[in-house]
Order: C-alpha cells, then sequence, then structure tokens
C-alpha cells in the first residue's frame, strides 16, 4: 500500500483476538473480508490498525439441547443447511465462491451502502438470536435488536438461538443485477407460540417488525401493518415506492409459508 | 510472507493488507486473473487457494501466509491443455476472455467436487462470474462436456489449421 501502512494484527486464539481489540478505537476488524477489502481498494477507508481474524477460532456452529451457537467467523456457506428461515438465508447469500469466503459476524456487522446488506440480520433477528461481544468493559451479552441498534463499537464473538417450531424466509432479488437482495423477510414461531418477523432491505440494517408480528394471524393485514415498523429509502437496487408496494408482499408470503411449516 | 503460486514457491513482500490479485499480477506477474471489479462481484479475479475458488481481490496477503494458490496458468500448458482448457477451447467458450481463467478456475473446482453435468448446477456453480460477451451458453457446454468425462485434456493449443504453436505465458510454470 502506501508509506502510511496500517498497522496489521493476526490473533491465533479468541483470547488474543479479544485483547488486540481492547476498546475497539482505531481498530477495523477484517472477518471474511468480503466487504472491508473493496474499502481498502477504492481507497475509502484508511484503517491505522487492523484486526485479521483469519486464525482467531472464532469459527464453528455449536448445538447445546435447543440452542443453537454459532461462531463470528464461520463462513456463510456452513450455514446453508440449517432450518429456515437461517439456512435459506443463507443459501442465497450472493454466490457460491462469496458464501465461503463471508462471515456470519461481517454479515451481522454489515450496514448498507448503495444497496442493502446483512440479509442474515433479517433471518437472526426473526430468531429472537443473542450475540455475544467485547470490548469496552468485558464481555457481554445482548440482543441481535439491541447490538444493531448500539454503537457498533464492540468486535462480534458469537450469535445464539433457541431452535423454533418453525420459520420462513422470503426474498425479492433483481437477478443477474447485485450480488444483495433488493428485500428479505424472515419469520419464525418459538416454541411458547412466539411469532418474530424481521426485514433486510428496509434500512440501514436490519429491522423487527413489530407492528406485524402482532397482526401475525392475518397474513395480508401483518403486510399493512409491517408499513408502519420502517422508513424505506431509494437505494441502487430499489426505489422507496418499489419497496412500500413489495414489503408487505413478503410479509404475507412469509407469515403464509409459516403457518404451513408450524 | 510465502506463497505457492502454480506449484512454485514464492516469497513475497507486498504489504500485508494488499489483495492478493494485486500480489499476483502486480509483484508475481502472474497475469490470468483479472482485476474486474474490485469488489467480489464479477467472478473475473478467482484463484484457487488451497483448492477452493476465491476472490482473489477480496483476500489480504496477510492471510494467506503459507497458502497454495493456483491461477489460470497452472491448470494446464499451452502443450498440455487441461480438460476444461481444452473443452472452452473446442466449444468456443471464450470470446473477448476476461472472464475465462475465473470461469475456469470456478469451473475446476466444480469437476474436481463432481459437480454434476446438470446445466443449473453448472450454473449455480459460475453464478459469480459475469461474462460481459454474454457468452454463458457455450460456457456451460464446455463445463458439461468435463462433467460427463467427454474430455481428458493434455492437447496442445492449436490453431484452426493444426499447427501447434509457442506460447509464452507470464507466470506459468512451464
Amino acid at each position: 500500500m502506501t508509506a502510511s501502512s496500517p498497522e496489521v494484527l493476526l490473533p491465533e486464539s479468541r483470547e488474543e483476538a479479544v485483547q488486540a481489540f481492547g476498546d475497539g478505537s482505531g481498530v477495523t476488524v477484517v472477518a471474511g473480508g468480503t466487504i472491508v477489502l473493496p474499502e481498502l481498494s477504492y481507497g475509502r477507508l484508511r484503517p491505522g490498525r487492523a484486526l485479521l481474524l483469519t486464525r482467531s477460532g472464532l469459527a464453528g456452529i455449536a448445538r447445546n439441547g435447543s440452542t443453537t451457537t454459532i461462531g463470528a467467523m464461520t463462513p456463510v456457506s456452513e450455514l446453508a443447511d440449517l432450518p429456515a428461515p437461517l439456512g435459506p438465508a443463507a443459501a442465497r447469500v450472493a454466490d457460491v465462491e462469496i458464501r465461503a469466503q463471508a462471515t456470519v459476524g461481517g454479515n451481522l456487522c454489515a450496514v448498507a451502502d448503495e444497496a442493502p446488506r446483512g440479509e442474515l440480520q433479517a433471518a437472526l433477528l426473526a430468531l429472537g438470536a443473542t450475540v455475544r461481544s467485547a470490548g469496552s468493559g468485558g464481555e457481554r451479552d445482548e440482543p441481535l435488536e439491541a447490538f444493531l441498534d448500539g454503537q457498533r463499537d464492540r468486535l462480534l464473538l458469537e450469535v445464539s438461538f433457541d431452535e423454533p417450531a418453525g420459520g420462513a424466509f422470503e426474498q425479492l432479488r433483481r437477478a443477474h443485477t447485485h450480488a444483495y437482495a433488493t428485500l428479505s423477510v424472515a419469520a419464525s414461531r418459538a416454541t411458547d407460540g412466539t411469532v418474530r418477523i424481521a426485514a433486510t432491505g428496509v434500512g440501514p440494517y436490519g429491522r423487527r417488525l413489530a407492528s406485524a408480528e402482532a397482526r401475525a394471524d392475518d397474513p395480508t393485514a401483518a403486510g399493512e401493518a409491517a408499513l408502519g415498523d420502517v422508513t424505506l429509502t431509494d437505494d441502487a437496487l430499489a426505489s422507496a415506492w418499489y419497496r412500500r408496494r413489495t414489503l408487505p408482499v413478503l410479509v404475507q408470503r412469509v407469515l403464509t409459508r409459516l403457518e404451513e411449516v408450524a | 510472507m510465502n506463497l505457492t503460486v502454480n506449484g512454485l514457491a514464492r516469497e513475497v513482500e507486498s504489504a500485508p493488507l494488499t489483495p492478493l490479485l494485486t500480489v499476483l499480477r502486480e509483484e508475481l506477474g502472474v497475469l490470468s486473473p483479472k482485476a474486474g471489479c474490485l469488489q467480489g462481484g464479477c467472478g473475473a479475479c478467482t484463484v484457487l487457494v488451497d483448492g477452493e475458488p476465491r476472490r482473489s481481490c477480496l483476500l489480504p496477503l496477510a492471510a494467506l501466509d503459507g497458502s497454495d494458490v493456483t491461477t489460470a496458468e497452472g491448470l494446464g500448458t499451452a502443450a498440455a491443455l487441461s480438460p476444461l482448457q481444452q473443452s472452452f477451447h473446442r466449444h468456443y467458450a471464450a470470446q473477448c476472455g476476461f472472464c475465462t481463467s475465473g470461469m475456469l478456475l470456478a469451473a475446476h473446482a466444480y469437476v474436481e467436487r463432481d459437480g454434476s453435468d446438470e446445466r443449473e448446477a453448472i450454473q449455480e456453480a459460475l453464478a459469480g462470474h459475469v461474462c460481459r460477451c454474454t457468452g454463458y451458453t457455450k460456457i456451460i457446454d464446455a463445463v458439461q462436456a468435463v462433467a460427463r468425462g467427454e474430455i481428458e485434456g493434455g492437447q496442445p493449443w492449436t490453431l484452426e489449421t493444426g499447427e501447434g504453436i509457442d506460447v509464452e505465458i507470464p507466470g506459468s510454470p512451464a
């Protein structure tokens, strides 16, 4: 690169990664690199310190009873066979090479740019997932929803969720135009009957659709209600106008599908 | 930093966050991986890293110390083409050639893992590769022929007249 080459940290364990991250100030985290490397190549990002998680050992999927825990460095491709909504969401991310390189942690930390990013956010929000992160004040667990709404200054370590009674995922893509999806909607029914619905492509990052959840017994009404949960904007893939017309349809479809499976 | 590129041990000195694509093209002079979009969307920079197809524009060098990298130059030689190279040639699957290296490596990984000869499966395997000449039909024909075991490779690259020619390929171990 240039004279101001950044310091590069390459931790060999989870503990080393947490220590190297510290309170996160001045650190750019590189997981799979599918989002960060273009930023570097185009000169939009000039990190002082880069933390590469390649060898940090933060990858893997573990099951403990009904709880599934996924390490932040797990490639998206390894989630493709998990039940809905997460499996189908992962299977449809970009293409075969990107899925093998992109990570769960990177996807959860992604924010929209010229297109929506982070399709797994919708699925994991719908699963009521919890994330464990490190940073200022040590390690902590919090709902994914709070993590996404937060300061985004922490190192994501893992995400976990309880297996649902059922789930569904619907997506709107523009074929052959872009690796990212225009709109993704996920729903799940927990074993206690609670229905959660969330979307990606309706703002800078994934959102719970609380008003739609309140009308989950009526898919058409829920679809209309979802519009009250979001502030839609234009981007390179679709206008706010188009999203206002397609979001209710995807919510309706995902709830209809959920009724069929659980 | 050490890489094995097309079977040769190479010591590289690029800065740690340099994308593998830049290391290959600008430090090592291996020119088959193409710099297309530089954001993972076009597939033209695809190489094999430890046998798996990867976008070289998205991989920082620091993450690759000790890795084994294969580019189109490492698949075959002008004197003895790989099955896919021979099939691409026979099926007229290369037009301008910009996407060809990436297509070849993704297809190589696909047939190596015993990918089926169904066109839909081949399309899925090549979904991340854009051909702006829109030569997809012949590319899929070429991959399908190899997946069916119809082309064994090993033939020299020839002109239509059948004349063998010497081609010097930068970065090739040959």
